[in-house]
């Protein structure tokens, strides 16, 4: 099972907003804190950018996590946007939980632009646990595969 | 075993992080067994950290520490050093016939004042 | 169909040394609409902007593509070059390849994989890129400090002096800050107040500049350029273009039991005060938790004795609102409570006490007229002993203190045992120390001096508890270099306890959306290269509500500060940023959900004609944005059921082609 495991390697796209979690990965590059490179970030202005239609997407074309970061609840560039996201995603949660997927598979996380080591474990700990659950079958579409 | 194998024995058992010492002196300033130890809380820390447990083994240190936390309580740190006194402590008793305190010796220690409490808990501490 | 040029930066080593940069630009070039691919040392050189500018004219590129550090750290340079060689700036994506993956992954292999990925990812994004034409807004020409201490004093001097309105908000009913309760200062022994009240004086006289004393700012909107700032002016029961300052009142109120926290609560007030001889505003404030009038509507003396007919017991808090093209926060820093550091025996004896309060005990102002005098039975201390680190550099899981160096206190610790041992050579002076840090100009050797030409001693060793003892303080500390646990009887204790940012930090902080570290000091943009801006446009941070600092350091930010201001002030425009939302009006069915989320409210309705089949008109109510207003945030693309709303630049099928690159295994 372990020789399984480190021969899988999950795909997991990170959402992370410009001004905290961006930032937040930014550091933690500058640091030098590893975090495995099965994780592949996309920037959004702001967490409330993230369209659950962008979740479902990614799992529908294949990802095994997705794991969303904005600015800690209050301290949001544009005021409010992450209060949105939660909500939104509180709700996509229960729906991908009705359809079956794994809980762990989605994540939402706080980081904040002076919290590098935190990216860093974040990531370091999701792909873990996504590892750990292999690959996503429920809701890729094979019709999607080149 | 070796001072490595030692110290990783004794970090182990204790589960201190002694890289976090900062080297104050607070732990030391504040034991109130300054007096009676011959190593003392900032020394085991750094002597840990170098690897030198032999000397802290050999040491009453060890015996005459009162287990009081003053040293962990005011640790600006958290390092913990009482924690690893005691480490070194359990390593020095746990050895085959290493007791510190034996049952035989305890009737000679006794008066009518002795608290079985203090019996307890020098066992504990004293003895495997 | 976009012509793409791919260009890879090897950054020295820095990328190129875990990413194989060929390998990158080689995979990348077999993407659809690829024509171009190569690598560079350093793209951000002048040299490398060259290749891509040739590059545009030669391939006649409709996009590119940069693989290489943050867009937070050159978006904005490879932009530049685009325009340069003109190609509109936002057909610009860059592929974060240093500090998203040759900085985090060790292994070239996988790094190599992700950056191509990446790289990928920002080809499918452009591939949907449109030339963005960025709007224009006027910039309003004032300028708000928070915090009237020495930082912002001179941030809005030197923004007056360029000839623009400040305005001064402080808390306080006087400005000067935590520097007007200085006695002296390091490294040169200045007195503190012989060089700040001249400065509290010319901004109060300069006509540029406003000061909002006893206020605090209540509300801000608005954006850089056009801020709007709404700023309470609590009700301080005395007019203040009427009182002259005589302090009469102050003298004939009956009410004097009142902590004076001038002087950290060492004396007492009356209950009308002015907090400082020099105080500027020079205006009495009424303490409404200690005034009898206002409590129980008995006295009235005050208003008795005022010959000016300033006392106005009837006032009620006051709400301004201005506009402002700036805003620089300068609220500056506390000294911690002692109260979790009981070891110390803060709370048992008044003659433990904090440097601050050591610092009113020698300034000829404070309650002792500057004689070192015990605040417990006012003998003489002989025996001082002073504490350094007293909550710094604290372990964060030890939950008291702070994880930072304060900064300052090994300075102002070498600076009151050395006044201490010049004016009371009788008396003994130790210093408990982990490290000395000095370092700055001529500061090391004012410490040597201490120690060699005052005879002040100090030991290395850290102070394990204080007991008070009859009329002495037992001290027990360590000596780490003689190996010896001291104990001493002192009379005095002086604790140099960490300092925090102000408390009004944090939901300024909320009201600016600026950001803050999990110490509560503001955020800079860079910390290298951009340290007086917040990451906010507009917001720029002067003195300690960054990170603790010295005077000479807190000056040279302030007037950093202020240039970063004039330089924004100067402007007539501001260019703004095009990634903005828009609705798409065909499909909006005018249901408000975006107006709802919107925290700009920069989204409005309105009925609009259109065509229909058969020469038929319709009436539809449609949603439009106003892109001066909007900031770009998106909440309003998410919340549109109907997918009318898209934002510029991070559209919703731009990020889903990211979404498919990255999945395209």
């Amino acid at each position: 099972m372990s020789e399984l495991n480190q021969e899988y390697k999950p795909l997991i796209v990170a959402f992370c907003c410009n001004w905290c979690s961006y930032a937040g990965a930014d550091l933690a590059g500058s640091n030098r804190l590893a975090y495995p490179a099965d994780v592949k970030i996309i920037r959004v202005p702001c967490s409330c950018r993230v369209n659950p239609m962008f979740i479902l997407r990614a799992f529908q074309r294949g990802a095994d996590g997705v794991i969303l970061c904005g600015c800690h609840p209050g301290d949001c560039h544009y005021t409010t946007g992450n209060y949105y996201t939660r909500r939104r995603m509180s709700m996509l949660f229960s729906m991908l939980d009705y359809l079956g997927i794994e809980r762990e598979r989605t994540r939402v996380e706080w980081v904040s632009a002076a919290e590098g080591a935190k990216f860093a474990s974040t990531m370091n700990d999701f792909a873990k646990k996504v590892a750990s659950l292999g690959p996503n079958k429920r809701l890729e579409d094979l019709r999607c595969k080149p | 075993m070796t001072n490595e194998q030692l110290k990783q024995e004794i970090l182990r058992i204790s589960n201190v992080n002694v890289t976090k010492c900062m080297k104050c002196g607070k732990c030391t300033a504040s034991c109130p067994a300054y007096d009676e130890m011959e190593y003392h809380p900032h020394q085991f820390v750094s002597m840990v950290n170098n690897g030198d447990i032999q000397p802290l083994l050999n040491s009453d240190s060890i015996y005459r520490c009162l287990s009081c936390f003053a040293c962990m309580e005011r640790c600006p740190r958290g390092v913990e050093p009482a924690k690893l006194v005691e480490a070194v402590r359990l390593m020095a008793v746990r050895k085959q016939g290493a007791n510190r305190m034996k049952a035989e010796d305890v009737p000679c220690m006794l008066d009518e004042n002795t608290p079985g409490q203090l019996l307890v808990s020098a066992f504990r501490k004293y003895s495997k | 169909m976009q012509r793409i040029g791919v260009f890879v930066c090897w950054c020295g080593s820095n990328i190129a040394g875990t990413v194989d940069v060929h390998a990158v630009a080689e995979a990348l070039k077999n993407e659809s609409g690829v024509v171009f691919s190569t690598d560079y040392q350093y793209m951000c050189s002048q040299a490398g902007q060259d290749i891509i500018k040739n590059a545009i004219a030669e391939h006649k590129l409709t996009g590119i593509v940069v693989c290489s550090c943050s867009p937070r750290m050159h978006e904005a340079t490879f932009r530049k070059t685009a325009a340069a060689a003109g190609l509109n700036p936002y057909m610009v994506e860059i592929a974060n390849i240093r500090e998203q993956c040759s900085w985090v992954h060790k292994d070239m292999l996988s790094g190599t994989e992700k950056a191509v990925i990446l790289g990928r990812a920002a080809i499918a994004k452009v591939h949907l890129n449109a030339p963005l034409i960025p709007g224009q807004s006027p910039v309003a020409k004032r300028a708000l400090v928070i915090g009237g201490g020495i930082a912002g004093i001179q941030t809005a001097l030197d923004i007056a002096d360029a000839g623009f309105p400040v305005d001064i908000v402080e808390t306080k009913p006087t400005i000067g800050g935590k520097m007007a309760q200085l006695d002296k200062t390091f490294p040169t022994l200045d007195c503190a107040a012989c060089i700040l009240t001249p400065k509290m004086v010319d901004a109060a006289q300069n006509e540029l500049i406003k000061i909002y004393s006893y206020s605090e700012v209540s509300q801000v909107s608005g954006y850089v350029g056009n801020f709007d700032v709404t700023i309470k002016r609590r009700a301080r029961f005395v007019k203040e273009d009427l009182c002259t300052g005589c302090g009469l009142c102050t003298e004939k109120c009956p009410q004097k039991k009142v902590p004076n926290e001038f002087n950290l609560g060492m004396d007492t007030r009356r209950a009308i005060y002015i907090p400082f001889a020099q105080a500027v505003p020079k205006v009495a404030t009424i303490d409404p938790d200690y005034c009898t009038m206002l409590k129980t509507g008995k006295c009235g003396i005050c208003s008795k004795v005022c010959t000016a007919g300033a006392i106005d017991y009837t006032a009620k808090d006051e709400f301004i609102t201005e506009k402002y093209g700036a805003i620089v926060v300068a609220t500056g820093y506390n000294p911690i409570s002692m109260e979790k550091f009981d070891e110390f025996a803060y709370s048992q004896s008044k003659d433990v006490i904090t440097s601050l309060e050591f610092e009113r005990l020698t300034n000829a102002a404070g309650p002792t007229a500057g004689k070192l005098l015990r605040p417990s039975d006012g003998e003489h201390p002989h025996k001082i002993v002073f504490v350094q680190c007293v909550g710094s550099r604290c372990d964060s899981c030890a939950e008291k203190g702070k994880e930072y160096c304060s900064k300052i206190c090994c300075m102002y610790t070498a600076k009151h045992a050395m006044l201490t041992r010049d004016k009371y050579p009788d008396t003994e002076v130790y210093v408990f120390y982990i490290d000395v840090r000095t370092p700055g100009k001529a500061f090391d050797e004012f410490y040597r001096r201490a120690v060699e030409e005052y005879g002040v001693h100090y030991v290395k060793g850290m102070v394990g508890k204080v007991v008070p003892q009859g009329k002495k303080l037992m001290v027990q500390a360590s000596d780490l270099i003689d190996g010896k646990q001291l104990h001493i009887d002192a009379d005095l204790v002086v604790l140099a306890a960490a300092i925090e940012p102000d408390k009004s930090a944090r939901p300024l902080a909320t009201m600016l959306t600026a950001s803050m570290d999990t110490n509560d000091f503001f955020t800079e943009a860079h910390p290298k290269l951009r340290p007086v801006e917040s990451p906010t446009a507009g917001v720029f941070l002067s003195g300690a509500c960054q990170g603790p600092k010295d005077i000479p350091e807190t000056v040279s930010q302030a007037s950093a500060a202020a240039a970063k201001v004039i330089g924004l002030l100067c402007k007539d425009h501001l260019t703004g940023n095009p990634c903005v939302a828009s609705a798409n009006e065909m499909l909006c069915s005018g249901c408000s959900q975006c107006a709802n989320v919107c925290p700009y409210g920069a989204i409005t309705y309105s009925e609009k004609e259109f065509r229909m089949p058969n020469r038929t008109t319709l009436m539809r109510r449609v949603a439009s944005v106003n892109p001066a207003v909007c900031q770009g945030c998106g909440a309003c693309t998410v919340a549109c059921p109907s997918g009318a709303m898209d934002l510029n630049g991070f559209k919703n099928n731009q990020i889903m082609a990211e979404v498919d690159a990255i999945c395209r295994n």
